[in-house]
Parts: structure tokens; sequence; C-alpha cells
């Protein structure tokens, strides 16, 4: 337990959902991210796999339409310390994408139309745990939260799911990314808190 | 395209210290400057903030972000909250929270949302209500340290009483060369401005910023509707999109 703060007892708490450790309900999607909201169009639109010896994998946005189609309802959990229950998404399953594609990296690092970049193991990509998803509670994304198309991975904190996603690289060693060079920690897991680097 | 890259990499693990209230300065009806004593504070950069835990008797703890307010001297900082009347944490501090009294502190936070005291480009500051706190640390620190990069702020709220630093930003205006303030009122404006009131839109910033060819840095802070505009206006003006660096507060601000 911390230092008590004299005079402080927080909100009436009922029997609220588990959250992860440090964090609030919230019911609005508010929006974190470093700079101006970039604008794609679809036309131009396209998401790249590059493989650690520089194979490429490409999809343009009918090419993504045409894969099998996932509908996660999920969890998420922001690093400003909101969560929001139960969000329903439409997208492609990271599986389906790194199906066939030849590698034995274990480091992934998705970069974003604006220059965002963001961290994770490969392994964190698979099983049925990320997509790229295009659809939010039944409409298309907006641009303020990712659209046209952006990373999920619920089980980490939100800035890992990557917004206005172009592409993932994979890499034999970890490359941290944006939020991960400015302090951020490198994995993200919500329920241990690990929030900046060293927790 | 590459990544934004930031310098080097902070590796320490970021600790929670113990802050004790050391002096409360009434900004406007809503908003505080708490100055805060810290031991142990490894010092800051202007934009960066840091985060303040409560905990109760019962063990119950709730935390939230608040950027640092101005350079800090020795172990001394200084936070400006501004009160959300249903808020958990704003208001404990505004209201309860008392000289002597500790809370935990954890940073210094963020190293993309920060303005480097060598850098010459002309700044634009835009600032919507409370987001001016850590736009008035950059406004602080090139004072601090004698800095002669040309600055603009751009400054909205609700009503001129709604203006936090409004002496101080008379002041430096006066005597710190090379800045200017431009206000946008959005409910009710002082007499003698020229306008109605209204929220911020393209022709404030257009008056008021930096034009394109001169490379201006833009940091824009407030709550989040507040960015997303100020923000589209900038890069449909031309801006860079690299150029242009925002810090969203939440829905509250
Ligand atoms: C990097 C950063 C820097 C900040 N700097 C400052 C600062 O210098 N000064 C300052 O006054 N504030 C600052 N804030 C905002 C601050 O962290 C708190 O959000 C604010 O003080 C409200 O907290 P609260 O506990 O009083 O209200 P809460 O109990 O969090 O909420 C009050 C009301 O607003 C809603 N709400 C508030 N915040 C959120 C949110 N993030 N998501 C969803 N709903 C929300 C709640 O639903 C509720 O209705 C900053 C935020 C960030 C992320």
């Amino acid at each position: 337990m911390g230092i008590v703060s004299p005079g402080f007892q927080g909100r009436p708490r009922t029997a609220e959902p588990a959250l992860p450790p440090g964090q609030y309900l919230t019911e609005d999607f508010p929006v974190l991210s470093a700079g101006p909201t970039p604008r794609v169009p679809l036309d131009t639109w396209e998401f790249v796999l590059t493989t650690e010896t520089g194979a490429e994998y490409r999809w343009s946005w009918d090419e993504l339409m045409g894969l099998p189609q996932e509908t996660p309802h999920v969890d998420i959990h922001c690093v400003t310390r909101w969560s929001k229950l139960g969000t329903d998404w439409q997208g492609v399953s990271l599986d389906t994408l790194l199906d066939g594609v030849d590698t034995t990296a274990r480091y992934a690092l998705a970069h974003s139309y604006g220059g965002y970049t963001t961290n994770l193991p490969l392994d964190d990509l698979r099983g049925g745990r990320a997509w790229v998803v295009h659809t939010y509670e039944g409409g298309p994304l907006p641009a303020e939260h990712g659209g046209p198309a952006r990373l999920l991975v619920p089980h980490l904190y939100f800035w890992k799911s990557a917004k206005w996603v172009r592409g993932v690289r994979l890499f034999v060693d970890d490359q941290p990314g944006f939020w991960e060079t400015a302090g951020y920690h490198d994995y993200g897991d919500p329920w241990r808190e690990q929030r900046y680097q060293g927790d | 395209m590459a990544a934004p890259t930031t310098g080097a990499r902070m590796v320490a693990p970021l600790t929670w210290r113990v802050a004790r209230l050391v002096e409360r300065r009434v900004e406007t009806p809503s908003a505080q400057t708490l100055v805060l004593d810290v031991p142990g504070w490894p010092g800051h950069e202007p934009g960066q903030h840091l985060d303040i835990r409560l905990t109760a008797a019962d063990g119950y703890q709730a935390a939230r972000s608040y950027s640092l307010a101005g350079p800090a001297e020795g172990e001394r900082i200084a936070v400006t909250v501004q009160r959300v009347p249903d808020g958990e944490v704003s208001p404990y501090l505004t209201d309860t929270y008392a000289e002597g009294d500790p809370v935990e502190v954890r940073g210094p936070v963020g190293g993309w949302f920060v303005w480097r005291t060598d850098e010459t480009a002309p700044v634009l500051l835009v600032a919507g209500g409370s987001g001016v706190v850590p736009l008035m640390a950059m406004v602080r620190a090139r004072r601090a340290a004698g800095s002669r990069a040309p600055f603009r702020l751009i400054y909205s709220v609700r009503t001129p009483d709604d203006v936090i630093y409004a002496d101080e930003l008379r002041r430096r205006t006066r005597e710190d060369q090379g800045l200017d303030v431009a206000y946008v009122y959005t409910r009710a404006a002082p007499e003698g401005w020229r306008g109605e009131p209204h929220r911020i839109g393209l022709a404030d910033v257009n008056t008021h910023g930096w034009p394109p060819d001169l490379e201006p840095l833009c940091y824009v802070c407030g709550p989040t509707g507040f960015v997303e505009t100020v923000a589209d206006l900038l890069v449909g003006l031309g801006h860079p999109t690299r150029r242009v660096k925002t810090e969203r507060f939440g829905p509250t601000g």
C-alpha cells in the first residue's frame, strides 16, 4: 500500500468488474496520439508484411476485405488508465496474414501512416490474439481511432494496437518503437501494470 | 517512413516518490497551482508530465497525469490542476489536499511532447483550457534559458476569468522579447476584444500562427476535440505532420 493522502476516499466503489490494476472504466472512447490524425484514402491504402529477409507480402484494401473476417468482442486498456469493456470490431486475424509467411523472426514492429511505430513479440500477434480491424461497433473505424484500419492487440496496453496501421516488419532482435523509445514499457501487459520502462 | 526519434532511451525504472504540498496558488475560480516538494526529483524538460497517485486509508488508489508547469527549482516542482466537478482526483487536489500532506508522484514522463531550449526554430503553441500548462512550461523554460526562439501562443478559453497565468502572461509579453500571446474566447470576450466569442478556427490559427515556410514547431494541447480541430487546421495550412506535436487531456480540460 502507498502513502495515505489524508482525506482521500476515492469514488464510491461498488462491485466493479475485474479491471487491470490502476485502470478505471469509461463509456467514452478517448483519443491518445502524438500528432495530427492521418487521413488515408482507401484506393492507395495497403498493408505490407516484411520478413527479416526483406520478403514482402502486400494486401490492398479490397484484398484485405476478401480475406476471412473475424469479429472480436474484447476489453481494451489504455496506459492513460481508462479501460473500456466489451468493444466490438471486425477485421482479419494476424494468423490469417501470417499464414504461409516464411519466417523465423521473434519480434514485430508495427508501423503506421504518419510514422508511428510500436514493437511486440511476434508470438503476441499469433494464436487468435491480434487483428487488423477496419470496423468498430458496426461502422467504419473513424480516423481519430485509427481508421481506415488499425492493429487490435487487446491483451496489451492500447498503444500497441497501432492506429492507421500500414504494415508489420519482422525482426530477429527487438526494436523499440515510438512510445517505447520515449520511456514506455517494451511489452505493456496491463495486468502486470507495465506502463513505463523498468516496470 | 522512419519512426520519429526521441533521443536517449530511458532505462531507469520510474519510482514513486513522496511529494508534499508547500504552496497553493489560486489561478482562476477552478484552477490552482500546487507547488510540491519532491526529494530526489531528477529534473525534467518542458512539456513532460508526471503521475500523481492518491491512496485512501483502506488502500484504494487512484492516479492521474498532470503536466509540469515550469522548470524545477531544485526539488520543487509545480503542477496546475483544473477542477473537474465530478472528478475523483482533481477535486481532492484543489479542495482537500493540505500543506504538508503527502501524495505520491512518478516522473518525469513523456519524451515527445517536449521543447528543448537549444531549438531556434519559431514555435507555435496552441492551448485549450488547462492545456496551457505544458505550453507555459515551455514559455518559462525559454525565459529561464535566455532563448530567443520566436514564440507565439494562441490560448482558447471560455471567458477572461478562465485565463490561467493571466498576470504572468501579461508581464511576459511585455518583458520577454519575441513572445506574442493571442486569446480566443469561446463564451464571453472581454470589453475591447475584436470579434464575437467563437471556437478556434482557421482564421485564428492563420492570423496568430506562423506560416509553414518558416518551418515552425507546433505544440497543441487541450481537450481531445480541441486538439483534433487545431491539428487538422495546421496540417490543412501546410504544416508537415511531423512538426505538429499534440497532447490530449481526455474529455476534460
Ligand atoms: C498527459 C496528460 C497531462 C495532463 N495534464 C493536466 C494538467 O496539467 N492539468 C489538468 O488539470 N489536467 C491534466 N490532465 C488531465 C488529468 O489527468 C485528469 O484527467 C483530470 O484532472 C480529471 O481527473 P479526475 O480524477 O478529477 O476526473 P475523473 O474522475 O477522471 O473524471 C471526471 C469526469 O470526466 C470523465 N473523464 C475524465 N477523464 C477521462 C478520461 N481520460 N477518459 C474518459 N473519461 C474521462 C469521467 O468520466 C468523469 O465524468 C492531463 C492528462 C494527461 C493524459
